[in-house]
């Protein structure tokens, strides 16, 4: 064994001085440096991020709950060492003088927020200032659409249930500012040991009661699972993700395309590899041989060979994290400049990530290669003529493909995603396959017609003489220039996405509880504030219970889920129109037709479809204030809920809901500093519901910039590794290119005619490998758009041009670049050393 | 720069100049890399002088490390000398760059290494068809053809070369040699890799369509059989040409 070892070591250390090595161990290190990098700052956003989305919950995650919070589950929560704070939520009218309103009142104790700070403006600062503090005992903080009803200024007295307190400071922002948006009212702060004072909590009171948590990931997880099973019916326990819809989604598409950039850069990486190996498997097969001459066993010559594999991937993986590690705080340090202001320690788990992949892609590489080492005549291989059962060639790239395959599944937050990018990969390894190889014959044809010079031929010619390596290659290229290609496509339709998604118009002001004769008179209000620059929709609003699905009685307990328990055991608001929101997406069935305005039609929003497991032409009844209506399901929609706009779960055609009493709604956008407009549609329509949704917009926007620009870090490691398979693909074949060329220069070639026939090999390759890759890029970005993004298809003809050219320029200029040194030796020396 | 079909013909057998290859003080150094320290210097060949003749075959002999190859590399341009110069048909080397000393040998040489360097990519025909592909010659798969066919290859115009025997592979060699007619004929130990008996049909078929092209042959070897074949032999000892 330590024989073998020591040899193992040697062969290593001189074919790296031989320089075969080094490519293999670049590509190895920048693979793994790549993907620990990515792991590293991927972990660190989505960290940071859960942090931003922490902040809109004042912690880690929130147990709500309708009665007073068991005293232990704070209790449990110091035993996992977890901070936690209480607070209370309830609507209550606050008062000053004549004036009163009814106000949303939050009572918090001295802990909160765990994470996040306010935005309040003080008597004596004119500007902003974040605080980590809390309004005092005896002190109220107030929003300003409150002090503007109210007529407050700061140091004022506002009346609380038995008590008053001073208006201490303004607030203009705060953690937690979500929940149900319809709930919305003027907020006031106020201190939680203040709340008995007041007399308003009674025997019936509806109060939100609310246990704040914040601590390690880990702890968290071990809470929750031992407290998940104890909630009593009342009681829930949510996280960043299932508190808030707008920030879940915009999550999960961050967290999807992170994963899928993490993807790519392993895809790459392993395509660099293959293409780096060849040549240090060349120089193992003669050694070994050598070796096997001198008397070396097929035990030795494997155990040489995996020790070698082994040795290599500790080294090149230890380093690659090593380098990973490195990159990432610098990127870390330069983004936190950019845009995150503290980003959270990494953790080591991306170092294990890192060096497993290293073993098990440079063993997937290997493995096939050393098995067949022992199935080769020694003596074939030192004649070097021997040649690989074609039929078998293919389960050389077995284990690597099952690696992928499984990193894939692995890095994919989804299945849909995963076989999507499997699907993909494979895809385009057929298509360009085939098409390369046909190209070869056709080009092979067209070289043969005399109608190009001849050094044009003898490059076009050289696409099918080296068939397998320059499908291998155009087939790296093409994967290379694919996922960059999708990586730009994607990242230019999220962007749009989420910017078209929430403009800078987009609705901030709700309005609701506008009853039917007060809907005209408010459209001529809105029609004459020049602020507003259009009448917005108004929607009318029925509220019912859904009671029976096709005949059936449906209740509660006919559900596991949470979700749809809630679901069944509120109130649904049924809203009607003629024609469907211009956001919203028909997924099943058909929108009514215009003589079908008083049909017993629904159509139903798809998750809330998918929770209650209701389908298209299923029967639903809902009970209208005591009244019961029967609807059938003709369609199936899919709602952009981050779009902020005003969207309903249930909506019938227009006439169908006529015989029922319905309140109505509204949605528009107020520009700043109008809300004396507010106040003046207050006096004239005083049972109206303001809901001011512009801070919550303004966090959503913020994590939206924050994930973008993430999301523009982590791809330019996809273009590295793609650069780094250009780069294999060319030291791969140099030695077969510099016999070539030598021998050419010797047959009296001029560098001229030598770099020609380079020029055609590479354009040939560049032109091929960017058609496919795409075609086959466009195909897969409509597929992820529509069903896993779920966003928006354009065909972007800019980017395909842009990817035709800078192929065109690029691979052949990387070509010329990798041989370009050797055109002036003379060719006697390039003879001597091949 | 490839030269045109008239200066081919002006210079492909001049008859103007009889001398084909004309080498004066011929040196070679290269430095001794394993001991920079001192900065060495390895005298390959020093101050050499040769003189071939058109149609003149000539066989170059010498120990393993001699200078033979190096000799033969500088005489045909495919290396720079130290000092001293190389001309051909009255064309001195020392003057042209290694485009011009390229296209010189794509016009007027032929070569015939002993590991045959036939590309691998490249079937039996395209290989011989090459040189004459690089100087844009409209017969080239016609004399390719036919050359291979001499050489006893018809049958195996489009096998690989791991298709073939060595000796095949050799033959290969020597048709992609002689196909284009070159005027001189370079063959760097021709049957260094190949068996007696093939390396002796090797040889046959090598003088035997020498004598038909009436080419100039110059052979490094170290098999003094061989070299008596040759029409003058000289032995390269010490960086120097002596006669036998």
């Amino acid at each position: 064994m330590t024989l073998n070892f020591v040899l193992a070591w040697q062969q290593l250390r001189s074919q790296w001085q031989a320089g075969d090595l080094r490519v293999l161990v670049l590509a190895l290190v920048l693979a793994v440096s790549s993907i620990t990098a990515v792991n590293f700052f991927t972990h660190r956003i989505a960290a940071h991020l859960n942090n931003q989305g922490g902040m809109l919950l004042g912690g880690d995650a929130v147990i709500k709950a309708d009665r007073a919070i068991p005293p232990q589950y704070s209790t449990e929560a110091k035993r996992h060492s977890l901070r936690s704070s209480s607070t209370l939520e309830f609507a209550s009218m606050a008062i000053n003088a004549d004036k009163n309103i009814l106000a949303e009142i939050k009572a918090i104790d001295d802990n909160f927020p765990l994470i996040g700070d306010f935005g309040v403006q003080f008597l004596t600062e004119r500007t902003v200032q974040n605080m980590r503090t809390r309004p005092a005992k005896g002190e109220v903080w107030v929003e300003p659409r409150l002090a503007n009803a109210l007529n407050l200024k700061l140091d004022d007295q506002l009346e609380l249930g038995a008590i008053k307190l001073k208006v201490a400071g303004i607030l203009l922002r705060e953690p937690s500012r979500g929940g149900d948006m319809f709930s919305f009212a003027p907020r006031v702060m106020m201190h939680i040991d203040d709340v008995p004072a007041t007399k308003l909590l009674q025997f019936g009171s509806r109060v939100k009661y609310q246990l704040v948590l914040e601590g390690n990931a880990e702890n968290l997880k071990q809470y929750t699972r031992k407290i998940a099973p104890n909630l009593q019916r009342g009681e829930s326990i949510e996280d960043v993700k299932t508190a808030r819809p707008e920030i879940r989604s915009a999550l999960d598409k961050a967290e999807i395309f992170l994963g899928l950039s993490a993807m790519v850069t392993v895809v790459l990486s392993i395509v660099a590899m293959l293409l780096a190996s060849a040549p240090f498997v060349a120089r193992s097969q003669e050694a070994a041989a050598l070796l096997r001459c001198f008397g070396a066993s097929k035990a030795n010559i494997e155990n040489i060979m995996l020790i070698q594999t082994a040795l290599l991937a500790a080294i090149a993986g230890g380093a690659g994290c090593l380098l990973g590690y490195l990159v990432q705080f610098g990127l870390a340090h330069f983004a936190g400049k950019l845009f995150l202001e503290n980003l959270p320690a990494p953790n080591l788990t991306p170092i294990v990530m890192g060096l497993l992949l290293s073993f098990a892609i440079l063993f997937a590489i290997m493995l096939p290669h050393i098995r067949a080492l022992k199935n080769i005549p020694t003596i074939q291989i030192l004649r070097r003529n021997f040649v690989l059962n074609s039929s078998k060639i293919w389960m050389n790239y077995l284990p690597v493909i099952v690696v992928i395959t499984l990193l894939i599944f692995l890095l994919a937050k989804t299945f849909k995603l995963a076989l999507a990018f499997l699907a993909g990969i494979f895809g385009i390894c057929l298509v360009t396959g085939v098409l390369a190889f046909g190209l070869a014959l056709l080009l092979h044809r067209a070289s043969q017609s005399k109608a190009f010079d001849n050094i044009i031929c003898l490059g076009m010619g050289n696409l099918k003489r080296r068939l397998g390596l320059s499908i291998a290659q155009i087939v790296g290229f093409s994967i290379g220039a694919m996922v960059l290609m999708l990586l730009v496509m994607i990242k230019t339709d999220l962007m749009q996405s989420w910017q078209s998604s929430l403009p800078a118009d987009a609705p901030n002001r709700f309005i609701i509880n506008i009853q039917q004769n007060q809907v005209e008179p408010l459209k001529t209000f809105l029609s004459q504030i020049s602020a507003i620059k259009c009448t917005p929709q108004v929607f009318a609003m029925v509220r019912g219970r859904l009671v029976e699905k096709n005949g059936q009685p449906i209740n509660a307990e006919m559900f596991t889920e949470d979700r749809a328990k809630r679901l069944v055991s509120r109130e649904f608001n049924l809203s009607s129109a003629a024609v469907m929101q211009t956001d919203n997406k028909l997924q099943q069935g058909r929108w009514w037709r215009a003589d079908e305005a008083a049909a017993p039609l629904l159509s139903l929003e798809h998750d809330i479809a998918q929770a209650l497991n209701i389908k298209l032409g299923d029967t639903l009844t809902y009970d209208i204030a005591g009244s019961k209506i029967t609807l059938t399901v003709a369609s199936i929609r899919k709602v952009e809920w981050d779009s902020m706009r005003a969207n309903f779960f249930a909506v019938t055609p227009p006439e169908t809901l006529a015989q029922f009493s319905a309140s109505y709604m509204t949605a528009f956008y107020l520009p700043k500093n109008q809300d004396n407009i507010l106040n003046s549609m207050l006096q004239q329509f005083p049972n109206f519901t303001v809901i001011d949704v512009a801070s919550i917009m303004n966090q959503v926007r913020e994590i939206m910039s924050k994930l973008a620009t993430a999301v523009s870090f982590i791809f330019v490691f996809c273009v590295l590794a793609g650069v780094v398979v250009l780069y294999a693909a060319l030291v791969a074949t140099r030695s077969a290119r510099l016999q070539e060329a030598s021998l050419l220069r010797a047959f009296g070639a001029s560098r001229k005619q030598v770099i020609l026939m380079l020029l055609t090999e590479f354009t040939s390759i560049a032109v091929l490998a960017s058609i496919v890759a795409v075609l086959v890029a466009s195909g897969l970005n409509y597929y992820l758009s529509r069903y896993v993004l779920d966003i928006v298809y354009q065909f972007n003809l800019q980017l395909a041009l842009s990817a035709l050219v800078m192929a065109l320029v690029l691979i052949p200029l990387a070509a010329w670049l990798v041989i370009r040194g050797y055109l002036n030796v003379p060719p006697k020396q390039l003879l001597n050393s091949i | 720069m490839l030269l045109s079909e008239s200066e081919i013909n002006l210079t492909h057998r001049s008859t103007i100049n009889s001398t084909a290859i004309l080498a004066k003080n011929l040196s070679k150094h290269v430095v001794d890399v394993t001991n920079k320290a001192s900065a060495n210097k390895i005298e390959i060949l020093n101050d050499l002088n040769l003189q071939v003749a058109h149609g003149e075959s000539i066989a170059i002999v010498g120990s393993s490390g001699s200078g033979k190859s190096t000799l033969l590399a500088l005489l045909a341009g495919l290396d720079v000398p130290t000092a001293g110069s190389v001309e051909v048909s009255g064309r001195s080397f020392s003057t042209l760059d290694e485009d011009a000393r390229a296209a010189m040998r794509g016009a007027q040489m032929g070569f015939v290494f002993q590991s045959f360097q036939l590309l691998p990519t490249m079937t039996a025909l395209e290989n011989v068809m090459l040189p004459m592909q690089l100087a844009n010659r409209k017969d080239a798969k016609q004399m390719a053809v036919a050359t291979l066919e001499k050489v006893g290859l018809a049958e195996r115009l489009q096998h690989y070369p791991k298709q073939l025997s060595g000796g095949e592979q050799q033959r290969v060699a020597i048709a992609r040699a002689f196909a284009p007619k070159p005027a001189i004929l370079f063959a760097d130990e021709p049957t260094g890799n190949l068996d007696i008996a093939t390396g002796e049909c090797i040889i046959e078929l090598l003088f035997s369509l020498n004598r038909q092209a009436n080419t100039t042959l110059i052979l490094v070897t170290h098999d003094v059989q061989l070299a008596q074949r040759c029409r003058r032999q000289l032995t390269l000892q010490h960086g120097q040409l002596s006669a036998i």
